[in-house]
């Protein structure tokens, strides 16, 4: 990339170390000051419109290709919503704890994956570290205990995942109203024999987190950060609850703006469509697009909820909350020590549910009155993932609407973005690459799944372009190769 | 006349029954050739050509040609393997087989001998015809996507159901299976438990939400591959 006197817009594509391909754009105007930022999505899945026309009980096994990454969540959101549809308004526990434990067992392998592979270098080389040196390699050179660790959790999760849904990836467990199989009793023993381990390696991932987290407070708490909504789902109590449960959004502040059942999204939940990002933005009706955009995932998981239902992960929620004095924790960087919260609370349930005889039921599915219209939301490891379906008296989906997690992060991320370049691009003499990856630390903190959220056909990874005030291109990066163009 | 008759399949003698096909004979004898259109509880029809042998040099249908003394069979030879390989993988591309979201998955008996033959990927183009989807009655769905023209349907419902629910219109390529009433397959008396169901190699014609009830591992091919009964 080059760099040269008077405006310039700054490429970077593809992002790298995210799920997906997207690529960020900056104008810098004659002063070099920021005028824009925008984080584009560069794929396009359309899994809402092929879904039409296929019967209903396809759907929870056809839209977990969505995505290679958390499958799960869009198989247990899927057949969520046609439990709605074939009237199974309460699974059996066999079927309700087999799905929760496939989900956990998602949760665990996607933020052990994150954590320890994708963003692990950033936070143990810092940020503007040698691109030879930011990847998992480098990582498992200076550090291979935590690199198997990262490995074997996922392993472990994947294994989860493959003794609940039949596969480590695109599984076909969850049925509509139940689940078509239980947990073998030499399944169940064969991971109560490796759970205080992953335990111990939960617990070790939280403790770096935290510590990066509170050590770095000065530097972070600014970092791609700003006040925002936050949303997640919580139990009747405001219990945390990655499965199931009413969709809370509060604001900034922790004023509560809503609890509302799945059913209800529609209601309060809009989308407005960008003409330069083929991923959507949604927004909280009541405050319209310019102040209803909001996060989700892990930092806003632990905002919206009074607690966690196992001892470790809220003692850990305590903490965390008392950073901010008890009040919404708006760090972006935060994200991290929040997802380690999430993966401690996956371990401590796998030991819930493991130890829960009705794993080896044989009461595996309900029915009760066909319905036309199913509407289902589920805490993907990414953040809250609503389904939304018709199905015609022929059985065929006539109707789906996807919003997924990263959808909804889809403004915060862009505003991660602007936020990162005025901070460390706007000015400076020579825009290097260690600089653009501060833009890229700050995307990944939300772990964004771009191929998953925009329905992509294509390549996955960030490009960063720099623009002239006329629109130009005057330079453009693309993983670490340079690109001029002539002004 | 006798009523027992000798030939070799790949060199191995067996001895036949008067009238077998070769097909029949070589599954009595323990010997698996790959078929899709037959199926033992029906009439031979000998369109899909999956089984096609040498018989003294000559390429013939094993589900339709009748046993001869003395005749020289031959069935794994790289040539026909070769050709077997090319014939599936034309109902492949043929048709919209979307094997990662279809149901009968594990239970296909096209992707088993794809598998059994070791397809990794069509060597043709895909086609992606336009198929449509006759979900009107209440109990059955016909996938017509997912359909290979074996006709299995047709003669169990005929033979079997005494129905004659379906049929083939169109020719060539565009040759499709229809029903017998205008009004789609709700118009038929076809009935989720007949025997056009049952034999149905792909998942063209299905029982309605069944879906994905068996797991993944107690499929009929998760462990063994097709033709392993033989």
């Amino acid at each position: 990339m080059t760099t040269q006197i008077g405006t310039q817009r700054i490429v970077i594509e593809p992002v790298t170390r995210v799920e997906g391909h997207g690529k960020v754009t900056i104008h810098l105007d004659e002063q070099g000051k920021v005028t824009q930022a925008r984080m584009h999505i560069v794929e396009f899945r359309g899994f809402e419109r092929f879904v039409q026309g296929r019967p209903y009980w396809e759907v929870p096994v056809l839209v977990q290709r969505l995505c290679g990454i958390c499958p799960v969540s869009h198989h247990l959101c899927a057949a969520k919503a046609m439990d709605v549809i074939v009237g199974a308004d309460r699974l059996t526990p066999t079927a309700e704890k087999m799905r929760r434990l496939m989900h956990y067992g998602q949760t665990y392998q996607s933020h052990a994956l994150h954590f320890f592979h994708l963003a692990s270098p950033d936070l143990l080389f810092g940020f503007g570290a040698d691109v030879g040196k930011r990847h998992v390699i480098a990582v498992a050179a200076a550090f291979p205990e935590l690199a198997v660790q990262g490995v074997m959790m996922r392993k472990y999760g994947q294994e989860i995942i493959k003794a609940t849904a039949g596969k480590k990836i695109h599984g076909t467990g969850a049925i509509p109203g139940g689940i078509n199989k239980n947990l073998s009793v030499a399944e169940r023993d064969g991971f109560l024999k490796d759970l205080d381990q992953q335990l111990a390696w939960a617990r070790g991932a939280l403790k770096i987190a935290k510590d990066y987290t509170v050590e770095n407070l000065a530097k972070i708490k600014d970092f791609g950060s700003f006040d925002s909504n936050h949303a997640g789902l919580v139990t009747a109590d405001g219990t945390m609850d990655l499965y199931d449960g009413n969709l809370r959004a509060i604001d900034a502040n922790g004023g509560r703006i809503f609890d509302m059942p799945p059913a209800k999204y529609i209601d309060h939940i809009a989308e407005e469509v960008r003409p330069w990002s083929y991923m959507k933005f949604p927004f909280i009706r009541s405050l319209g697009p310019e102040r209803g955009w909001y996060r989700v995932g892990p930092l806003a998981r632990i905002n919206v909820a009074e607690r966690i239902d196992t001892p470790e992960a809220e003692r850990a929620r305590q903490e965390f909350m008392s950073v901010t004095n008890g009040k919404p924790n708006n760090i972006t960087m935060a994200y991290h020590w929040a997802r380690m919260i999430e993966l401690l609370h996956a371990a401590e349930k796998f030991q819930e549910l493991l130890n829960d005889r009705d794993l080896q039921g044989t009461d595996l599915v309900v029915q009760g009155e066909r319905r036309e219209e199913g509407i289902a939301i589920i805490e993907a490891p990414r953040g809250s993932l609503f389904h939304h379906y018709r199905v015609n008296d022929r059985d065929e989906v006539v109707m789906a609407n996807l919003i997924v997690s990263t959808t909804s992060n889809n403004e915060p991320m862009n505003r991660a973005v602007q936020k990162v370049a005025e901070q460390h691009l706007q000015g400076v003499a020579e825009i290097t690459d260690g600089l653009l990856n501060h833009v890229e630390v700050a995307i990944r903190a939300y772990d964004p799944c771009l191929s998953c959220a925009t329905h992509a056909m294509g390549q996955m990874p960030l490009v960063v372009e720099l623009l002239d005030h006329e629109g130009k291109r005057v330079g453009r990066r693309c993983k670490g190769v340079a690109e001029s163009v002539a002004g | 006349m006798t009523d027992s008759v000798k030939l070799k399949i790949d060199g191995k003698e067996i001895t036949a029954k008067a009238g077998q096909t070769i097909l029949q004979a070589a599954a009595m004898a323990g010997i698996y050739i790959p078929h899709l259109c037959a199926h033992r509880e029906l009439e031979p029809w000998g369109s899909c050509r999956v089984c096609t042998v040498k018989v003294n040099g000559r390429p013939q249908a094993a589900c339709t040609q009748p046993v001869a003394e003395g005749a020289v069979v031959e069935s794994e030879t790289p040539e026909l393997v070769n050709v077997r390989r090319a014939l599936v993988e034309m109902l492949f591309v043929e048709g919209n087989h979307v094997c990662p979201s279809c149901e009968k998955s594990g239970n296909c008996e096209l992707q088993a001998t794809a598998y059994r033959l070791g397809i990794a990927a069509p060597r043709f183009p895909y086609t992606f015809p336009k198929r449509e989807i006759d979900a009107s009655h209440p109990d059955i769905i016909l996938e017509r996507n997912r359909c290979i023209l074996c006709a299995r349907c047709v003669r169990a419902s005929t033979e079997v159901d005494g129905k004659h629910a379906f049929d083939f219109v169109g020719r060539g390529v565009h040759k499709r299976i229809a029903v017998n009433a205008e009004a789609g397959l709700a118009g038929t008396s076809a009935a989720a438990t007949d025997k056009a169901l049952s034999v149905c190699p792909v998942g063209c014609l299905m029982k309605k939400r069944v879906g994905f009830a068996v797991p993944v591992g107690q499929r009929q091919f998760d462990e063994k591959q097709i033709g392993s009964e033989i």
